[in-house]
């Protein structure tokens, strides 16, 4: 199993909003739910690589900025009709911390 | 244990009703559906075309099986439900099969009249209304050589085209004496049965049916008159009946029809009805679009939202006939006070007539060119006041200054390969095959699916038509109340007002109070929601940039490969050496790798990077820059032409007016993008006549344009007035500006608004009143006090600095 990395305190990520964590190959968006829930993913859409980490939070989905592709964040695929996906890394709140697990 | 729903009838509407409980309430009931046919649900207005031979079955069922399964629906075809038992709350089928329910819904259709003249029930005597009916007629068409139609209306000109092109000899006989009668005036039927009897079809006008002759199959009819024809098949399409003798037998209030109310609850709570089979305040209808509706709101109070009302419908008519282009809508014979647009080419074939009380469209009949049925019938139900367009609107919409397409418009003409979207490159081929294959109604479904018109949308008109003409009447036009989106039944004006009204101040207000449907709103609804509450109450609100696209988050434009660029602000566009010396080193020292000079007289700076942002403002701040919006709904810049000044042309000082509106209006948000601009004289070099707020100085003072713009639709500006000072200049566009931000649409430019609502309604509240405008400019001057603090300063200080720092990973 990969490692749980200790990213921030959660109150760093604004409530349906989104912090990128550099990572050596890439970006990843870490996104606050408005139950507070976290998620990460790669901070790329499926279908121009679009900087997800910019896109608006509803639910636990985002819209890609770009073109209005909306990601699952749970499961990082595109939701319909559109089709795709983008990698998704565990993440979790522990003690106000926010890690994820690489 | 999930409730028990049961759809009795396996037709459009109930399966339409069942795909909108589905996705608003996927697992609230376990669901059993009983059809009498033995197909799963297929598109019956596509009938024609598969008995014209241009379509398969295959190609017109909508839910296959398989979807059924997918929803975890019990379907039983060719068994229909012959008994509701309302007390022990369960249907019976033919089969004998009983299922119990806690919520029905009836959509049982209708069926065709039978005329009851003797001989009327003889083998050869068909309806045209299913599968069956179809098959039959291709059948008959085989063996038999002449075919009579009883009726000339929608139904019966389809059937008999599609028997004529099966290579029978068709007789049409209609009671009246025109054609199509509930949906055409005298013109437009006579067009049409010239075009039809040219096409080899034979009418017998004014004739009434007496009896059918035949010993045990048809062979002729006897008119009342006496006279006789052959006949080897009769097609019986004299119009439709509720088939409510179900709904009837368990006791179930009707009249014409299953009596239902605005939710489509029938007399029984628990029993829903939509469909041909149901009358809503008096009426029934026997055209899809309204039957959609309908299912939307069954949908939604079956998932006990209880939110959504069934008003009626406006209903349009498209005949589908290849070759034969035809459109009706509203009332269409003019009464007394009405007023008449005609245009007629009978060379062309062309007829086009337009019913109007009030300047506002009541009725529209058109024949040969039908383009702009959707665009007349769009206006016909919003009520909108034509008097601003009304001497060019017979000749279509693309004629208001669609300078982009023009003749593109005649879709029907177009090859398969021809591009519509040029955005997503989707071609005309693309849009008619997932229509027709993924079974699509709607211009949002279009765009899910195709992408086509998803972008800019401006060929949104184009990819209506195409499904206008693809589905025919089946093509569900944009309900004239639209919400804001899927998170609400509210429309954006019921928002607005509502805000105002019961003062919402936050957006969780806005939620609560007008129930929306997702606990966070959505990509659509939440800027819109910002921006209304923003504009409302600029002192009291405080903005959310969670609900800002992120442009406008990070006061920048988005590129396409993830970096931003910058466009500081130049007042008039005028610029000192100083000015360019600084953008020029923030430029060398963030290596910003290409600089551009914009359309509206400033530099944008592209490729920079998100987290250089803050200090590149930092530094342009200091050299005296703000902001130039250029990434925002908001006050974008104000374009000047030399001036008295230097111009030898010049009237007034054109460039000094053009900083003094800046500086007014800068840092402004709006619904949309929002250009001004200021030309010294006539020539107008700084093209005032395409902003949203122009102005033309002339030697005896300043004429006020507004509602142009360039862009997707090219549209030039409306004169509003002329003014003697700068002062009213100021005056005027303050309160030009704040009636837009105050009443038009999230998103709507100030071109469609001046449309919509008429530049007759701005005059009256800008120059007629004199109060009002002066109540206008103080508040948009109350709005400015916030607006006008330069957000780039503030993040080179330290605000939001989150959006702008990568997180790092902590060893």
């Amino acid at each position: 199993m990969s490692d749980w990395k200790k990213i921030a305190p959660l109150e760093d990520i604004p409530r349906l909003g989104s912090r990128v964590v550099e990572i050596e190959d890439g970006s990843i968006a870490v996104f606050r739910t408005s139950d507070d829930q976290v998620f990460a993913v790669r901070d790329a859409c499926p279908h121009k690589n679009g900087p997800l980490s910019q896109g608006i939070v509803a639910g636990h989905t985002v819209t890609c900025p770009l073109h209005n592709w909306k990601i699952d964040l749970e499961s990082g695929e595109a939701l319909g009709p559109d089709e795709g996906c983008t990698n998704t890394f565990a993440a979790k709140v522990e003690d106000g911390m926010v890690y994820i697990a690489l | 244990m999930k409730e028990r729903l049961v759809l009795v009838g396996n037709g459009m509407a109930g399966v339409r009703a069942l795909e909108e409980l589905l996705k608003l309430a996927p697992e609230e009931y376990e669901i059993t559906v009983f059809g009498a046919e033995p197909y799963p649900n297929y598109n019956r207005i596509m009938l024609s075309p598969v008995l014209a031979g241009e379509k398969t079955i295959d190609e017109i069922i909508l839910n296959d099986r398989e979807w059924y399964e997918s929803n975890g629906i019990t379907l039983h075809t060719g068994d229909p439900v012959v008994e509701i038992d309302r007390v022990s709350r369960k249907v019976v089928a033919k089969s004998g099969l009983e299922v119990p329910y806690d919520r029905l819904l009836l959509a049982t259709g209708s069926e065709p009249f039978i005329i009851p003249v003797p001989g009327s029930d003889l083998p050869g005597v068909i309806g045209f209304r299913d599968i069956a009916d179809v098959d039959a007629m291709l059948e008959a068409a085989k063996t038999g050589k002449k075919a009579v139609v009883i009726g000339g209306g929608l139904l019966g000109l389809e059937a008999a085209n599609g028997l004529q092109l099966n290579g029978m000899e068709v007789t049409v006989v209609h009671l009246m004496d025109i054609l199509m009668e509930r949906q055409l005036d005298r013109m437009a039927a006579e067009m049409l049965k010239k075009s039809l009897e040219e096409k080899g079809l034979k009418f017998l006008m004014e004739t009434q049916t007496a009896e059918v002759l035949g010993e045990d199959r048809v062979t002729g009819l006897r008119f009342a008159d006496g006279s006789e024809i052959e006949a080897d098949l009769v097609v019986m399409a004299v119009g439709i009946r509720p088939n409510m003798e179900l709904a009837q037998k368990a006791g179930l209030y009707c009249e014409r029809g299953v009596v239902v109310d605005d939710t489509m609850q029938t007399y029984d709570p628990r029993v829903y009805a939509v469909g041909e089979c149901v009358q809503h305040r008096g009426e029934c209808y026997g055209l899809v679009a309204p039957l959609f509706e309908q299912a939307k709101v069954a949908a939604n109070h079956l998932a006990k939202m209880g939110i959504a009302r069934y008003e009626g419908s406006v209903t349009s008519t498209k005949l589908k006939v290849t070759g034969i282009d035809l459109f009706s809508a509203g009332e269409f014979n003019e009464e007394e006070g009405d007023e008449t647009l005609v245009l007629q080419d009978p060379a062309q074939n062309v007829y086009k007539k337009l019913v109007l009380k009030d300047n506002r469209i009541k009725g529209a009949v058109m024949f040969g060119d039908t383009m702009d049925g959707t665009w007349y019938f769009q206006l016909l139900r919003e009520g909108a006041d034509i008097s601003g367009f009304r001497n060019t609107i017979l000749f279509g919409q693309h004629d208001l200054g669609d300078a982009g397409h023009g003749d593109e418009t005649r879709v029907a003409a177009l090859s398969n390969d021809a591009e519509i979207c040029g955005c997503n490159g989707v071609t005309k081929g693309d849009i008619v095959d997932a229509i027709q294959t993924k079974g699509l109604f709607t211009l949002d479904d279009v765009r899910a699916h195709t992408k086509a018109s998803a972008s800019c949308g401006s060929c949104t008109g184009l990819v209506e038509a195409i499904l206008a003409s693809t589905v025919g009447e089946g093509y569900e036009a944009k309900p004239s109340k639209k919400p804001v989106c899927g998170c609400t039944e509210h429309s954006h004006d019921e928002v607005i007002r509502t805000i105002a009204e019961h003062e919402l101040k936050d957006m969780r207000a806005v939620f609560d109070f007008l129930e929306w449907k997702t606990p966070d709103g959505c990509a659509t609804c939440r800027p819109a929601l910002n921006y209304y509450l923003l504009a409302r109450w600029p002192q009291e609100y405080h903005d959310d940039p969670q609900s800002r696209y992120i442009n406008e988050r990070a006061h920048g434009n988005i590129q396409k490969d993830g970096t931003y660029s910058v466009v500081p602000r130049m007042f008039g566009g005028l610029c000192t050496p100083a000015d360019l010396r600084a953008i020029a080193e923030v430029c060398e020292k963030y290596q910003v790798p290409e600089m551009k000079v914009t359309g509206g007289q400033r530099i944008d700076l592209f490729g920079v990077k998100k987290e250089d942002l803050p200090l590149m403002w930092k530094d342009l701040s200091e050299a005296g820059f703000v902001s130039g919006h250029a990434y925002g709904k908001a006050m974008r810049t104000v374009k000047t032409c030399a001036g008295k000044k230097w111009c030898r042309f010049g009237t007034q000082d054109s460039t000094g007016l053009g900083v003094k509106l800046e500086e007014l209006t800068w840092g402004s948000w709006m619904p949309h993008k929002f250009k001004l601009a200021v030309s010294g004289c006539p020539r107008n070099c700084a093209e005032a006549t395409i902003k949203d707020f122009g102005v033309v100085c002339v030697d005896s003072g300043y004429e006020l344009h507004v509602g142009g713009n360039g862009g997707i639709k090219v549209r030039v500006t409306d004169l509003l007035c002329k003014v003697d000072s700068e002062e009213e200049v100021l005056e005027y566009c303050g309160a030009f500006t704040q009636m837009y931000r105050e009443e038009a649409h999230y998103l709507e430019r100030t071109a469609p608004w001046v449309e919509r609502v008429g530049l007759a309604y701005i005059k009256e509240r800008i120059l007629d009143d004199e109060d009002e405008r002066k109540a206008l400019y103080e508040r948009f001057k109350i709005g400015q006090k916030v607006a006008q603090v330069d957000p780039w300063k503030a993040r080179a200080e330290g605000e939001a600095a989150h959006e702008f720092v990568p997180l790092k990973i902590s060893v």
